[in-house]
């Protein structure tokens, strides 16, 4: 992306710059970091009561069709077809060398499957999509609906649902029809709203009234995430990199890991079975100096790795990372050195989340 | 109290005699945002205006700070190891970074409060 190419923006372009956005390019999109509260206080606050995000840039579709759900899972080891009217769950997309193309949620809606994958990827998903699909299964995708991330311990009581952690349904939320999952990107509980594009100011706003409601951007979205152990598709997740590498093993269906008829089985079975030589794990740095995404790890003075995701987190009131280590170095507790501006700050893998997950189980 | 006199890197500079204290300008700390640590240069190094020798970590990134004058790192401020919020919440007070012992004139590139103004909207 570069300065001279036209930025996209979102339904919600105009409310950002009320609220004093600071808009950046992202993924080919001109997205709000931050607005004048800052990441910390955006992030702290989310975590407190409930944080408004506008995540209209990423890919929606809709796979309609016989057939869909098994169509899809030639293309990711998820359990398509277990799952349930009303249900969603997370997956990855794979290529034939058993790298990760995108990791994406879909969801049933009864007649139809629905997906969200990352705005970054979407040109590739869905022609890669599209090409496996039999006669009969149509993927269609919704470049007319916005998505709109409420997320906090407050949500549940401001837009009370049915819905449980992973339900999916069409409510209604100040007489706008749209479509929740209670589901999100922070570790907190929360709702993701798919809604029509033309209607997404007017319920943004409505959200924005509701007590204790404050807009976050994507630097505090990024900062959330990195505490709840979340992959950041491009920094901890790219085509180079299986399933098991990345600790997704639990994304992998049961009756899929039987089956093994998803593209890249063959590789994945093979990482599964005789180990891999990298994982990724959570790392602590001691102190408080930050490790950025592309820092060299080493142990006993050899590089063994390197960090994926890294910064400061707020909520733990300490710098927290990803990184990609050895299989021997990934246990935890490991010390590690973390070469940050040619000197060594040591670190520990630790457990993830370094955050505790609050999801309405 | 003297006037502050401004890099274009954004740091300001504070002459007392031939000591000159050192922060980041109101402007950077507002554009670099909840700053989270700060990495000082080490008491008595030698170094020459333009140099890279601190380093300032926001939530979201780290930025180099550059010594605006030439000279001798002779006080750094400790209290933002603990506290580096300081640097946000009293950028030309209790955030100062450093302190260095002038060798020779101040560059004459440093600008006055007006002309780092000016400077600054020419930024967009």
């Amino acid at each position: 992306m570069t300065d001279s190419e036209v930025l996209l923006n979102t339904p919600l372009d105009a409310l950002h710059r009320e609220l004093g956005g600071r808009m950046v390019p992202f993924a080919g999109y001109s997205m709000p970091v931050q607005y004048p509260a800052g990441i910390m206080a955006e992030h702290l606050h989310c975590r407190a009561q409930a944080a408004l995000f506008d995540v209209s840039h990423m890919g929606q579709a809709e796979l309609v069709g016989e057939g869909a759900a098994a169509a899809l899972e030639k293309l990711t080891p998820a359990d398509v077809q277990a799952l349930k009217p009303g249900r969603q769950r997370y997956g990855l997309l794979l290529n034939a060398a058993g790298g990760i193309v995108d990791d994406f949620m879909v969801a049933n809606l009864g007649d139809r499957l629905f997906l969200v994958v990352n705005a970054s990827r979407k040109h590739i998903d869905l022609p890669l999509i599209e090409s496996v699909l039999p006669s009969g299964v149509t993927l269609k995708p919704l470049p007319d609906r916005a998505l709109i991330a409420l997320q906090g311990p407050g949500v549940a009581a401001l837009v009370p649902t049915q819905l449980t952690f992973m339900g999916i349904g069409e409510i209604e939320i100040a007489g706008i029809k749209v479509l929740a999952s209670r589901s999100g990107y922070t570790g907190e509980d929360g709702l993701e709203i798919s809604v029509p594009a033309d209607k997404a100011e007017a319920l943004a706003r409505a959200l924005l009234a509701l007590p204790g409601v404050r807009p976050a951007g994507l630097g505090a979205r990024d900062s959330l995430r990195l505490e709840a152990g979340l992959c950041l598709y491009g920094n901890d997740l790219d085509e180079t990199t299986s399933p098991v590498e990345a600790a997704l093993t639990w994304s992998m269906g049961k009756r899929r890991r039987m089956e093994w008829n998803f593209v890249g089985a063959d590789v994945v079975r093979d990482h599964l079975d005789n180990g891999v030589k990298r994982l990724r794990v959570g790392i602590r740095p001691e102190g408080r100096q930050p490790a950025r995404g592309h820092t060299v790890i080493q142990k006993e003075g050899a590089a063994i790795g390197e960090i994926t995701s890294g910064g400061f987190g707020p909520s733990v009131g300490a710098p927290v990372a990803m990184g990609y280590v050895a299989r021997e170095a990934a246990g935890d507790g490991t010390a590690l050195d973390l070469i940050v501006r040619d000197k060594a700050l040591p670190a520990k893998v630790a457990p993830m989340p370094f955050q505790p997950h609050r999801y309405a189980r | 109290m003297t006037e502050l006199l401004f890099s274009k890197d954004h740091e300001w500079v504070r002459l007392e005699g031939d000591v000159a204290t050192i922060g980041i300008t109101d402007h950077a700390q507002n554009a670099l945002g909840d700053v989270v640590f700060v990495d000082l240069p080490e008491m008595g190094r030698v170094v020459t205006a333009g140099e890279a020798i601190a380093v300032v970590e926001s939530v979201k990134a780290a930025s180099d700070v550059y010594a605006p004058v030439t000279g001798r790192i002779v006080e750094v401020n400790s209290a933002l190891v603990d506290d580096p919020a300081l640097i946000n919440t009293e950028p030309t007070g209790g955030g100062w970074f450093f302190k260095i012992e002038l060798d020779g004139a101040l560059p004459e590139d440093l600008l006055d409060a007006d002309a780092y103004t000016a400077f600054v909207d020419t930024l967009g």
